[in-house]
């Protein structure tokens, strides 16, 4: 076991009289999934070396309801939102960052209306604000040169229209961003929203994370970039059918992170 | 006796007219069997949505080709239909071009009709052939065969038989060609009718024009081609919100408040009489609300949102085109219902859910809103798939296995997956 890395909870820092700056969303994938973890970590390592003042909710954190509010069961949704906002709003939580747009969609747009209002970024979008005060440094490391496509994550992109933060850091590694045919606002999903994570597909001629797969494949590229958990898993299984060993997928964070040597 | 052309005009006018706004009044009637709900949002930004969505066509030219050819056939609608003003005039007066008088500008305007007239009728050439000759993908899936198909088709008809009575009119139009200003495109047909009697080839296209666009007019409650109207409505009415907002269910929230407040009398009859709602999400057109029954009759079935949608491109059933076909045709035969039931729904037994749109279709979804994005006329398809899964799960308990697995993980234990919720920190220690 490697040694902890600091993750203040807020319960934590609240006891100690500290409101830190911003409350770190980790979300279901960020704390379960094996790959998503990395995620987690990368952006903890990040927020460290930019002196963040974050904390996690650690045990008080529960699911969004997401994927329950998408299955179209809207009471376990409702009671799941409500007890994150009671959790958050007891703590006066004021600004989120979080790296799954799934999350960042629903407490960004759908918490409102339920009492839970805070400033919700995904964690591109602070990662660039960081940039732009200062704060971090990104450097190409071993990805200058490389060519790396994005692939949008429907929650960011479409559904809220952010799609120039996480290029922009791409971008600041001094990688070849390539695009493919189908991005930003025509991007093709991944295959796992809408609750599509947690059961087969029903029955078609191909899987859409292969197809996006291939997508990303025709750019030619060293690493195809995600922005969230469940694109990376998919894009991930697609790779791994298609291009194993060839082609990484990478959240923004990690290369970010890894270009620093954190 | 003379009079009598001009009461005949009066008369199909009127009937025409009259027609069109009965069925103004049907469709008012159907959308308004929808839930009625607030429309949120500043009316200044719904307006400017209107004109840059509608009005300006922003989203057509997002695909250039169809876009291009769209905004040909579009403008020639609204400029060449100033014409039918003189006709009408005409038509009720007895006087003959009424606006020749005006000089130099009617043969501008005339002049520019009729280009217009040639390039509308080169278009439509062109989307007839894309249907029926190059037949292009999103034109020939299932949902398009019968009826749209042939709407499709009738529709182009109609439009290149209406340009051609107008440069007809033009062409047999002896006054009109004396004059030798405005007839730009029909300068050059006219020698073909050389010999020909000119005055009845010249009455009857004039007759057979505004006829054509009478019955045109009233085609429209019964084909796709309402979109020339509804646009408008629809994009105005369009969400202001996020593509990614879901709506909250009110009632819901009251049964999640009554759940959650230990001090709530269950019993207690709530104070503003609010009645617990007959069910959860939606199975019939009378549950959607009326944006979205909107929506269904402003859908002209280009396929743009089929197209781009995931879930049919690698050949799942999913259509969300014929989500919104299905809802009309649903709505459609509600209307019918209520109509032979002197305004009264009689139940048939049969609803959206199920008689129309089957669950394999709505499960299929990755709600991506590649659809709700790819609507030229801000159309949401997606929000009526979600509604009609809220039925499914909230009523019906008919989620998938997987799907019911995942939702009592996040139900015991805060997580789609089967962790304890206390081990959410742990990635921490790896």
């Amino acid at each position: 076991m490697k040694e902890a890395l600091k993750v203040p909870t807020i319960a934590e820092l609240q006891a100690q009289g500290i409101s830190p700056e911003v409350l770190f969303w980790v979300g279901c994938a960020g704390s379960f999934d094996d790959r998503a973890k990395k995620i987690t970590k990368a952006l903890v390592k990040i927020m460290h070396s930019a002196k963040v003042s974050f904390a996690v909710l650690g045990t008080e954190e529960s699911c969004t309801g997401d994927p329950a509010k998408r299955a179209g069961n809207e009471f376990l949704f409702q009671m799941q939102a409500v007890t994150n906002i009671e959790v958050m709003n007891l703590y006066k939580v004021k600004k989120i960052v979080t790296a799954c747009p799934h999350c960042f969609n629903t407490i960004k747009n759908e918490y409102p209306s339920l009492g839970g209002r805070y400033e919700v970024v995904h964690h591109t979008q602070f990662l660039k604000s960081l940039l732009e005060d200062g704060r971090l440094t990104i450097e190409g490391g071993q990805f200058r040169g490389k060519r790396i496509t994005f692939h949008d994550p429907c929650y960011l992109g479409r559904a809220n229209n952010i799609y120039e933060a996480p290029r922009e850091l791409i971008k600041k590694l001094d990688a070849q961003l390539v695009e493919m045919k189908k991005s930003r606002r025509n991007g093709l999903c991944c295959g796992a929203g809408g609750a599509q994570m947690f059961k087969d597909a029903e029955p078609g001629n191909k899987d859409i994370n292969i197809e996006r797969t291939e997508q990303a494949l025709e750019t030619k590229p060293d690493i195809i970039a995600a922005g969230c958990p469940f694109c990376n898993t998919m894009m991930t299984d697609g790779v791994k059918n298609k291009a194993e060993g060839q082609v990484k997928v990478k959240d923004v964070a990690e290369m970010i992170a890894e270009a620093k040597d954190l | 006796m003379t009079f009598l052309p001009n009461i005949i005009f009066g008369l199909i006018l009127v009937a025409g007219i009259g027609f069109f706004v009965r069925n103004i009044q049907r469709l008012r009637r159907n959308i308004k069997l929808g839930v009625d709900i607030p429309i949120e949002g500043p009316s200044k930004q719904r307006w400017a949505n209107m004109a840059r969505i509608a009005l300006g066509q922003s989203k057509m030219v997002r695909r250039p080709i169809s876009g291009l050819l769209h905004i040909i056939v579009y403008l020639g609608f609204i400029i060449i239909n100033i014409e039918v003003l003189e006709i009408v005039i005409d038509g009720l007066f007895g006087t003959h071009r009424i606006f020749s008088s005006i000089g130099s500008i009617y043969g501008i305007l005339i002049g520019t009709f009729e280009i217009l007239a040639l390039l509308v009728f080169i278009s439509v050439i062109f989307f007839w052939t894309r249907r029926n000759v190059i037949r292009l993908k999103r034109f020939m899936s299932p949902e398009m065969k019968g009826w749209p198909k042939q709407d499709a088709n009738l529709i182009i008809y109609f439009e290149i038989i209406l340009m051609g009575l107008f440069i007809t009119m033009n062409a047999t139009d002896v006054q009109f060609q004396a004059m030798g200003s405005g007839n730009v495109i029909s300068g050059f047909i006219a020698p073909l009718f050389e010999g020909l009697p000119l005055h009845a080839i010249e009455r009857t296209a004039w007759w057979l024009h505004i006829i054509g666009i009478l019955i045109f007019l009233n085609y429209l409650y019964y084909s796709k081609h309402l979109h020339i109207l509804l646009a408008f409505p629809n994009t105005y009415f369009g969400s202001l919100k996020p593509n990614g907002h879901l709506n909250n269910i009110e009632s819901v929230t009251n049964e999640v408040k009554l759940m959650m407040d230990p001090d709530t009398d269950p019993y207690a009859v709530s104070e503003d009489g609010a009645e617990v709602p007959e069910k959860f999400g939606v199975s019939d057109v009378f549950d959607l609300n009326r944006i979205q029954l909107l929506n269904a009759y402003t859908c002209t079935e280009c396929g743009r949102c089929t197209s781009e949608c995931p879930a049919n491109q690698t050949g799942k059933k999913l259509s969300p085109r014929k989500i919104m076909m299905d809802t009309r045709d649903r709505l459609q035969e509600v209307a019918k219902n209520i109509e032979t039931n002197k305004g009264k729904f009689i139940s048939d037994g049969k609803q959206l859910l199920g008689n129309y749109v089957s669950n394999e279709e709505i499960w299929a979804c990755t709600s991506c809103n590649a659809c709700v994005e790819a609507c030229p006329v801000s159309i949401n398809p997606l929000s009526i798939i979600l509604d009609l899964r809220r039925y499914l799960v909230m009523e019906q308990s008919a989620a998938p296995v997987e799907l019911n697995n995942m939702m009592t993980n996040i139900e015991n234990n805060g997580a789609p997956w089967p962790y304890n919720q206390m081990d959410r920190l742990n990635w921490n220690k790896e």
